[in-house]
């Protein structure tokens, strides 16, 4: 047992300050008296107490023993709102089965980091979760002890029992919760050892799967509110435009349209959170009562659009100097790509240099240059972007999908000029967020457009409007080079990354710390297209890049591709080069072993093509085997060996569906995805020229094992996504006889054509 | 504007909306049945799929005025107490993640093992081509097809 303080975010076990609420009702009732049981798709009635007991801001116990855990941060997808209770329950020591997970709004006082990003949810959580169980057991064992009038130490607890060993007298928590939550909350309180979770490692069902499956609202866009208009965004054309004039009166006539106008969501003068990335600030609204109706309004509005000349004139500086005709600052694909390339093969700002890697390319008996791209992606989360917000003259309620709300509630603060405490959000389910999400302006907008109308709104984009609307995954591009001597030893090894408009490198990852002499160097390029995190930033190219690298010049030494990698990592382990190594040589070694076994790599008769990728990123490693066939000039993809070391794994079932959707999803990006841009204006706009990867594209089968080693949990969320990419590529290699460079991969593909093995 | 009569899971209900008006709206907007979700308005997605006469359709496609008058099913609608067996399979493996795209999924695949009880692989990638999973849950989907073709011969 580990004894923590309970000091640290004191505000949250007064008990005071619980969440008045829990969600915001949003058309149903939230706390539905039936939920599935673990053994299947069964109902089990659960009676609603009489009275609630909040023992802390965590939780609350009823009095027939049902227990409320309120989980903290968003759900996006990555299933924390089953995991992040389980933690908590664990410790609080009750049966599953008698919890009910409800979403907590925004609450600073009581939790701390309410957002979903950078895979931390559970590890940021770790402590604080199970310090909220823990502390709310002890106050419940201290008002048994002190009724039975014995020492807290004969007490035990078992699935919200209390039994007393001398006596054999039990309790449940719901007789005793209401003493419990007079007791003065314990200084100290102590955590379980790993050896005594009866939860945490069991697999338990996403609490709204009942909900997900039937269909019951849960969603922002599902979101229904007496007298609520609807509004929806007309944005320029193109990045690197803005509003100029419209024509209105006409459209304003049409059924359902209550009201066109304008708004400015960030005004010059004021003071933006970093979340607060949007391309288009100055945006048309068109208000009205339905859905269908204001879409049919947008279409026939007229809009007349102008060049933002300060968000252009940087942009033609930049296509001037590279020698372009005709610049005029709206940016297009080919001269992106042109830039890239171009600036690629200069010397750029030096990260980290290990020994003398230039003196050890001069005198290279070999050296292997290799450079890869990958496009701007949009999210596309399936649920489009949307908020509800209800701002009257005193209180703004903004209800709807977020992945920042600590940040939106400061944007407010900002934009509106409302305290804090007048600011209320409430955060629904999310159809998604892979990191779109993070930025809210779609939130402000909402505020803004509802406090012009004076009335609840709900402001929806369109899949159009969504798309492209920016906020994209960056281009990147990335320059390799090995040097090898005339013993075909690797001498030094150089890395040139770039992007618009930012860099995906991290000069302190592997292979940094496993060769003598190391260059790494970054650049990046301006541009007037926003960009933003992207499942797993910067590592969702630069890893698939690097794995790709490092499996040719494996191939070009000679050497089998994961012992080399192997090799390296002994060396980084044993003796590694500098002192910023960001990674744990060891467990990255692990997950490449485990995987080279479970996949039976070194049988080496299988009849697929094979490649190998491995990665750290967000805390945790992981490694991928993918098997594939090309069959009638489609990749077809047989099997994918997954091995994670992210630590203790909360909830496995759970845990092993993000393994595999993140897997999915890496190769359907690599393969598949872009958005390109012609005068600024994106090509693609819905899913009829989008490629997502679908059903028949998908693995036959994935593999996932994690390794067990009781460490406290890291991320997961991301980590499965990039290296993936990395695998891809090079059984795309395996599998054709060329290598793939340019993502979206099935560009080069198609290229390809009568040269593939079949 | 116009009323129409619908049969909606069994029930007849009135709207008085434009002709045009796409029933996914209608669902949506005026009845606020919203477990049929919008995703992309082009049929390209699936997140909107009902059973129209028992076929899978997407309802961003199809204007009130032909769904008048025909059996419409939505996912409130695919049982009575949320236990139709794909629904059943769909949580035996715990298939969602955000889940948002799930009720167009399962309306696909009920519609297909409606008419295909039990449906070979290529079957079931060919029915579900159509609907998107942002997060990938793909190889659930699939299995969850199997569990539910395996308990609807049974």
């Amino acid at each position: 047992m580990s004894k923590v303080k309970t000091g640290i975010g004191r505000r949250s076990f007064i008990k005071s300050v619980g969440v008045a609420s829990g969600g915001l009702i949003i058309g149903f009732n939230w706390l539905a008296c039936k939920r599935a049981t673990e053994e299947g798709g069964e109902e089990m009635a659960m009676q609603m107490p009489d009275e609630w007991f909040e023992l802390n801001g965590y939780l609350k116990i009823g009095d027939n023993g049902i227990v409320t855990i309120y989980s903290p941060n968003p759900e996006i997808g990555q299933n924390v709102k089953t995991s992040m209770p389980m933690i908590v329950a664990e410790e609080l020591d009750v049966d599953w089965n008698n919890v009910i997970v409800e979403q907590a709004p925004l609450n600073t006082d009581i939790f701390t980091r309410q957002l979903a990003g950078g895979s931390q949810s559970i590890r940021q959580g770790w402590e604080s979760l199970r310090t909220a169980g823990a502390t709310a057991r002890q106050m419940l064992l201290t008002a048994a002890a002190k009724q039975w009038e014995v020492p807290v130490s004969e007490l035990t607890v078992e699935e919200g029992v209390i039994k007393h060993k001398g006596s054999d007298k039990t309790m449940g928590y719901g007789e005793i919760a209401k003493a419990a939550a007079q007791v003065e909350v314990p200084e100290e309180v102590e955590l379980k050892d790993n050896d005594n979770f009866k939860i945490i490692g069991t697999s338990r069902k996403n609490v709204d799967a009942k909900k997900i499956v039937t269909g019951q609202p849960l969603y922002g866009l599902d979101t229904y509110k007496d007298g609520m208009l609807i509004a929806m965004l007309v944005q320029p054309p193109a990045f690197g435009m803005e509003f100029k004039s419209m024509d209105s009166d006409k459209v304003k006539e049409m059924p359902g349209i209550v009201d066109v106008f304008t708004i400015d969501t960030y005004p010059e003068d004021m003071e933006k959170e970093w979340s607060d990335v949007a391309a288009f600030s100055k945006l048309v609204v068109v208000v009205g009562e339905s859905t269908w109706q204001v879409m049919q309004a947008k279409k026939e509005l007229k809009v007349e659009w102008d060049l933002n000349p300060k968000l252009t004139e940087q942009i033609q500086i930049l296509e001037k100097s590279a020698g372009m005709a005709g610049a005029t600052g709206l940016e297009s694909s080919d001269i992106h790509n042109t830039l890239m390339a171009e600036v690629g093969e200069k010397k750029s700002e030096v990260v980290r240099k290990d020994g003398e890697p230039e003196k050890a390319f001069k005198n290279a008996a070999r050296v292997i240059e290799r450079s890869y791209t990958c496009p701007f992606l949009a999210h596309n989360c399936m649920e489009p972007m949307n908020f509800f917000a209800d701002v009257t003259s005193d209180k703004a309620l903004l209800l709807g999908p977020i992945q920042t709300p600590e940040y939106a509630e400061k944007s407010v603060n900002k934009r509106l000029g409302f305290d804090l405490e007048d600011i209320d959000i409430q955060m629904t389910r999310m159809g998604g967020g892979f990191g779109r999400r993070l930025y809210g302006h779609f939130l402000v907008e909402a505020a803004v457009i509802s406090q012009k109308m004076g009335k609840p709104i709900k402001l929806v984009y369109s899949r159009e409007d969504d798309m492209t609307n920016g906020v994209y995954r960056p281009a990147y591009h990335v320059k390799y080079r090995a040097a090898l001597d005339a013993n075909n030893k690797l001498t030094a090894f150089h890395v040139n990354a770039g992007g618009i408009p930012e860099s995906p490198l991290f000069a302190n990852r592997f292979p940094a710390g496993a060769i003598d002499n190391y260059l790494a160097e970054s650049w990046s390029l301006e541009s007037n297209i926003s960009t933003g995190a992207f499942r797993a930033p910067r590592s969702n190219f630069i890893a698939g890049a690097e794995q790709s690298f490092l499996d040719e010049l494996a191939e070009e030494m000679g050497q089998d591709p994961i012992q080399f990698r192997l090799d390296m990592l002994k060396r980084a382990e044993s003796d590694p080069v500098g002192e910023e190594n960001d990674y744990d040589a060891k467990r990255y070694a692990g997950v490449l072993k485990v995987a080279r076994d479970r996949s039976g790599w070194n049988n080496g008769s299988s009849s697929q093509s094979r490649g190998v990728s491995a990665y750290y990123c967000h805390n945790s490693y992981v490694a991928q085997i993918l098997d594939m066939t090309i069959k009638n000039n489609e990749p077809l993809i047989d099997k994918v060996t997954c091995v994670v070391d992210c630590g203790i794994v909360v909830n496995p079932d759970a845990a092993k569906n993000m393994v595999e959707g993140g897997t999915i999803d890496g190769i359907g990006h690599a393969l598949y995805s872009e958005i390109t841009f012609k005068d600024g204006a994106p090509q693609k706009s819905n899913f009829d020229t989008y490629n997502l990867i679908r059903h028949k594209q998908a693995p036959k089968k994935i593999d996932v094992h994690f390794i067990d080693n009781g460490v406290d949990p890291t991320g997961l969320g991301e980590p499965p996504f990039p290296p993936v990419q990395g695998a891809l590529a090079n059984a795309l290699y395996k599998a054709t006889g060329k290598r793939f460079y340019k993502q979206p991969f099935v560009n080069e593909l198609k290229n390809a054509g009568s040269d593939l093995k079949t | 504007m116009a009323e129409f009569n619908l049969t909606i899971n069994g029930k007849n209900l009135s709207v008085d909306v434009d002709p045009k008006t796409p029933l996914l709206w209608v669902l949506r907007d005026h009845l606020k049945m919203v477990g049929t979700k919008y995703g992309c308005g082009i049929a390209q997605c699936g997140a909107c799929t009902v059973h129209f006469n028992g076929s899978a359709v997407r309802s961003c496609q199809l204007p009130i005025s032909s769904a008048a008058g025909n059996e419409i099913t939505t996912i409130e609608g695919l049982s009575e107490n949320g236990d139709h067996p794909v629904q059943k399979a769909w949580l035996e493996h715990d298939v969602p993640q955000c889940g948002y795209c799930q009720a167009g999924q399962i309306m696909s695949a009920s519609a297909l093992l409606k008419k295909n009880p039990s449906p070979s692989d290529e079957e079931i990638e060919n029915a579900m081509n159509g609907n998107i999973c942002r997060c990938g849950t793909y190889t659930r989907i699939k299995a969850a097809i199997k569990t539910a073709s395996d308990s609807q011969i049974a």
